[in-house]
């Protein structure tokens, strides 16, 4: 099995300096797209690839690049940024990637910016990735002195500088036009759109903003092509990806595997099964924004129209495993806690309805709920939901939610009969 | 005022930027980097030279949750209270450290050595419950471990 963007990394172990990620063929990739390729020659090879964004919403990598427009003078200069900014719980995939591999994604780096000419790129990092971050700049200045950041990089008079910027705190700083917000100094609020950032972002210039195991990709497609992406995948969508599993398992960790990998293997193979004493109730499959999956879909593959299908999203593909001797409500409460204090209050739905949703759920835990409550508690999944909002914050709360509500109804109940924790 | 020290450093980072006011950030951790936490006075002292207004720094200081507004401790314990942790135990780690030190979270023990807040995902959750102690992060966490590494720090 390939594993093209974990192969180099040894967790315990620094990461490859550029020396040595040079021996094992490192930035083969930049070279090839700089030698061989015109910058619109590598979108339509992203676009072939079907590489889809690993942040969270799967969007195609290629074709939001192909909206940046490429010959107009005034829409200069142009920028580029990595969000690194992994806040979402129970994701640890972007971690790894950055601490284990620098210099991989420094090249896709270039070879994005070549790719939409920008002069400019920013790393928008997690201030508590202090590890991540120092790897980081170790590895940019190794890219300087060999001339790969820069003027004039590899004699191909194209220029580009990167910075790494690490962030104040906030999961909201993570929606990618908040993250401009703050790059740009300012209270991480999102923006309108449209316009997207590919024609309106940093300082109001076109801005590409992908996610780390995204950009870790690309140098990879550039250099064994679109099919042989495709050909990584099960189901022919396109690539590995990082998939973890946290929670009551043996073997908690982070794989990278193709993607179209069932629930169950990941769940059984991977990480080991359910801990002694503990059986599987239900899964969130990426992050808390997700909806939850629970023992009949454990043959559902993970990629992302099949997870789709089954009524949840991939999200950023690292689980939560649910365990039967975890309250359900407790559970939902302690996600929709986190969506109520990272809420940036710019909407009524959200800045109103999370912490009502919040002080209703922690009622029912503590047993002076009623059943009445629970009615309250679905008119705010419809209101959090798409369309409401102005960024994907409420709609992501409302997921865990709606489907917790609906699969677990039952424990809901039995809260408000008993007027008490079943699992206290 | 600022340390002359501070100005420079604040400057510096203006000079990358297309006007002060993308500084902002900066200079509030440039200034909590050398106080601990950002005053009301500091805050002032910032948008003079950023040369905005000192509702506009206040309004970013306080939206992000590690600019702090407020003294702090000489250590800052920070708990991680996502589901991941929560799932792994997170509470008997809050209870021990909590009792131990006599404080709750937003708290900062009456010798001015630790601060107890609590923090969401750290992105240890395969390696849950976890805790960041200053700039380290701690996982894998038990209360006898949490016992050693609080002795560790003064
Ligand atoms: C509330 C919220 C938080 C987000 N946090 C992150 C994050 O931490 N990292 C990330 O890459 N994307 C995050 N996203 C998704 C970004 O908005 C954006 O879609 C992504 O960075 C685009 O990169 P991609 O196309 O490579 O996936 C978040 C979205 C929302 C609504
Ligand atoms: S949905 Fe929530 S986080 Fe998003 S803009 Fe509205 S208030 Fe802010
Ligand atoms: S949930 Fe605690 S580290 Fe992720």
């Amino acid at each position: 099995m390939e594993r093209p963007l974990t192969k180099h990394i040894k967790p315990g172990s620094p990461p490859l300096n550029l020396k040595d990620y040079l021996q094992e063929g490192g930035y083969n990739g930049m070279h090839k797209a700089f030698k061989e390729m015109k910058p619109a020659e590598v979108t339509s090879l992203v676009k072939a690839s079907n590489l889809l964004g690993r942040g969270g919403a799967g969007f195609p990598t290629g074709v939001k690049w192909s909206l940046v427009p490429m010959d107009d003078e005034s829409a200069k200069p142009k920028y580029l940024v990595c969000n690194a900014d992994e806040m979402e719980p129970g994701t640890f995939k972007d971690r790894y990637l950055l601490e284990g591999n620098p210099h991989q994604l420094i090249a896709g780096m270039i070879i994005t910016a070549y790719a939409i000419q920008a002069e400019k790129a920013y790393i928008f990092i997690r201030w508590a990735y202090k590890k991540a971050e120092a790897e980081l700049r170790k590895a940019i200045n190794e890219a300087y002195e060999a001339g790969y950041l820069g003027k004039n990089i590899l004699g191909s008079g194209f220029d580009l500088d990167l910075y790494v910027h690490s962030s104040a705190g906030r999961y909201i700083c993570g929606e990618e036009t908040a993250l401009l917000n703050s790059l740009e100094g300012k209270r991480g609020i999102p923006r309108t759109k449209p316009p997207f950032p590919a024609i309106s972002g940093l300082f109001g210039k076109p801005t590409v903003v992908n996610n780390v195991e995204t950009l870790s990709c690309i140098p990879h497609i550039v250099e064994n092509g679109a099919d042989w992406f495709k050909s990584l995948s099960l189901t022919g969508t396109g690539g590995t990806k990082l998939f973890g599993v946290s929670g009551r398992v043996k073997k908690p960790g982070v794989w990278e595997l193709p993607l179209g990998i069932t629930v169950r293997e990941l769940l059984e193979e991977y990480a080991g099964g359910m801990a002694d004493g503990y059986k599987f109730r239900g899964a969130l499959p990426g992050g808390v924004s997700t909806d939850f999956l629970t023992e009949k879909h454990l043959d559902v593959k993970m990629d992302f129209s099949t997870v789709a299908a089954a009524g949840s999203r991939m999200g950023t593909g690292t689980m939560i495993i649910f365990d039967d001797k975890t309250c359900p409500v407790a559970f939902i409460h302690n996600i929709e806690k986190f969506f109520a204090l990272e809420s940036c209050g710019w909407c009524t739905p959200c800045r109103e309805g999370l912490p009502w949703v919040e002080k209703i759920l922690s009622s029912i835990e503590e047993g002076t709920g009623k059943m009445e409550y629970l009615d309250v508690l679905k008119f705010h999944t419809k209101y959090l939901g798409p369309g409401n909002t102005f960024c994907a914050h409420a709609p992501g709360a409302a997921e865990p939610l709606q489907s917790g509500l609906n699969y677990f109804y039952e424990d809901f109940v039995r809260h408000i009969d008993e007027k008490k924790c079943p699992w206290r | 005022m600022l340390t002359e020290e501070e100005k420079k450093e604040i400057l510096e980072e203006v000079k990358q930027y297309p006007y002060p006011a993308v500084a902002c950030i900066d200079a509030l951790k440039i200034v909590q980097h050398h106080r601990g936490w950002v005053s009301d006075e500091s805050v002032k002292d910032i948008a003079q030279i950023l040369e905005i207004s000192n509702e506009e720094v206040d309004g970013v200081a306080t939206f992000y949750s590690r600019i702090y507004r407020k003294p702090i401790g000489r250590n800052v314990i920070l708990i991680c209270d996502s589901v991941s942790c929560m799932i792994m135990g997170y509470g008997s780690i809050y209870e021990y450290i909590s009792k131990k030190l006599g404080i709750a979270f937003g708290e900062t023990t009456s010798d001015g050595r630790f601060t107890l807040l609590p923090i969401s995902c750290l992105g240890d959750c395969d390696h849950a419950p976890a805790i960041m102690i200053n700039d380290d992060h701690y996982n894998n966490l038990t209360v006898g471990k949490v016992e050693e590494l609080l002795a560790s720090y003064n």
